[in-house]
């Protein structure tokens, strides 16, 4: 159940699942944080939208938190980071 | 069969029909037979109404309804927060029992008389639940965000491991009121039960192992640094005597002779990734007590596409199986004779078998997407999948590896059968 690139763009509703349940397994499935931190909106204050998606994308060296770039595309990350900043879990 | 086999008049003939007999150790030598409580004016009158109930109940229900929880289990509905109550026999599910909170990394252990189960949930709820009335008994939030928990060996304290605001806390597994509360200034895993009414558990950002002694009216607590960078799970042997804990932040696993004192840390596995690219990991693996297969130990690899063997005495490297992706958990089968491996995101579609003696795939399928969790039947003739995505668990037949089930669940994870009541370490 990957969120493959489709030729239209992001499919939302594989990518919505994904941060759910994938980003979840660490993130907590509501996001409220586990052995990652929060990553709901007020938590993420001090990202863009740019910042958030290179952090999906590379990762953080360092941390449990892996490059993402392997799974998915720029564009799948930008519209998780979009997600994440605007509070599409709430 | 039906599939949905709720309690109707299942169960409470038997419960509390006898009060429990005892000889008081100073009158052992008298051999003055006590009822609990019937020693009191007060006792006595419950214990007369207890005969009335009793026969009440016996008139309504015939004591053949009464429902044995042994052959019963739970699995954790993620994302409804709910459990459903499972029968391995029937290979079906008998109710459902709602209300429990975020349960997106839940767990739970069981009362020693397998009724009761203690459900540990992401948003720090401890929730006991009955397993024959199908109902929450009771409910505390204890902390912001919890990962696990752990029951002592007699049955008596709960304890519950916080990843916010860290620590343990231990709780009266009857009244769900905390006894005891061993702050620490790190995010707490591994958490598994010993003999002797203690606790082990790790501290994710100190590198240390603690043990909670509860034998005694205060807890004692001793400290074990040097365990390595980042313990992300933790592992206890079903006779309690060795803990084996993985690392993030390391290239080697550690171990602790829990028979000594105090124990020594001693590495495993040490630079078992040397020389290789550590691939992203996108789920942590799990260690459990199930780890053990035969005489040796398989443990899931960090950032790599492999099984790692080592022997449970001398803890040795015995060998490597290369598998489909980054293993979550490595389950021996209850004899020990074949290990079920199952896989992180991307890869947690399928399911690989390993043969113990030769340490080779004999087995690999796609059960469908998401396979979380495998338990086995306690003599290991069945196992049980939770595959999420699917909303289905799936029942196979071990030997022949043949589909013998589907059942219906709502984003199915953990499935835990009450025969783990009586394991240590789990």
């Amino acid at each position: 159940m990957a969120a493959p690139a489709q030729a239209g763009g992001p499919d939302a509703a594989a990518l919505e699942r994904l941060v759910r349940q994938d980003c979840g397994s660490c993130h907590g499935l509501s996001l409220k944080g586990g052995l990652g931190p929060d990553i709901r909106a007020p938590a993420l204050s001090h990202h863009d939208r740019q910042s958030l998606q290179r952090l999906i994308l590379d990762g953080v060296p360092g941390t449990p938190m892996p490059p993402w770039r392997p799974l998915l595309t720029e564009a799948d990350a930008a519209w998780i980071a979009d997600y994440l900043l605007n509070g599409g879990m709430e | 069969m039906t599939p949905e086999r709720l309690a109707g008049g299942a169960a409470p003939v038997a419960r509390g029909a006898t009060p429990p007999e005892y000889f008081e150790q100073d009158e052992a030598r008298g051999a003055r037979p006590l009822h609990l409580a019937g020693n009191t004016p007060a006792g006595g009158i419950r214990r007369g109404l207890m005969a009335l109930a009793v026969a009440a109940f016996a008139l309504a229900a015939p004591r053949a309804d009464a429902q044995a929880t042994g052959d019963l289990g739970l699995v954790v509905e993620r994302a409804s927060g709910s459990l459903l109550v499972v029968d391995q026999s029937e290979r079906a599910r008998v109710g459902r029992i709602e209300g429990l909170g975020d349960l997106s990394h839940a767990s739970l252990v069981y009362s020693p008389d397998q009724r009761h189960a203690f459900v540990f949930g992401r948003d720090g709820g401890l929730t006991k639940v009955d397993m024959l009335d199908r109902r929450i008994v009771d409910r505390v939030v204890q902390a912001g965000n919890a990962i696990g928990g752990a029951i002592s060996d007699d049955g008596t304290l709960v304890a519950v491991s916080n990843y916010e605001p860290g620590g343990v806390r231990v709780f009266d597994a009857r009244t769900l009121e905390m006894v005891a509360d061993i702050p620490t200034a790190s995010k707490t895993i591994g958490l598994v039960d010993i003999p002797g009414r203690r606790f082990v558990f790790s501290l994710w950002d100190e590198g240390e192992t603690w043990i909670a002694d509860f034998s005694g009216n205060d807890p004692e607590i001793t400290k074990i640094d040097g365990i390595g960078a980042n313990p992300y799970d933790a592992l206890a042997t079903a006779d309690g005597r060795t803990y084996v804990v993985g690392l993030f932040g390391a290239d080697h696993l550690t171990a602790l002779d829990l028979w000594q004192d105090p124990p020594e840390p001693r590495k495993i596995l040490p630079e078992y990734a040397e020389g290789r690219e550590g691939r992203p990991v996108y789920k942590m693996p799990h260690l459990e007590g199930w780890a053990k297969a035969g005489h040796e130990f398989v443990l899931p690899a960090m950032g790599q596409h492999e099984v790692l063997w080592v022997d449970s005495r001398s803890l040795a490297e015995t060998g490597r199986t290369p598998t489909h992706g980054q293993p979550v958990f490595a389950m021996a089968r209850p004899d020990g004779r074949h290990v079920w491996v199952n896989f992180a995101h991307p890869r947690n579609d399928t399911i690989q078998v390993i043969d113990t003696l030769t340490k080779k795939i004999i087995h690999q399928f796609k059960p469908g997407p998401g396979v979380l969790h495998m338990e086995f039947t306690p003599r290991g003739h069945e196992v049980w999948l939770s595959v999420r995505d699917a909303g289905r668990i799936m029942v196979y037949d071990t030997q022949t590896f043949e589909k013998l089930r589907e059942i219906e669940a709502d984003s199915p994870s953990g499935i835990f059968f009450t025969a783990r009541a009586h394991r240590t370490g789990l």
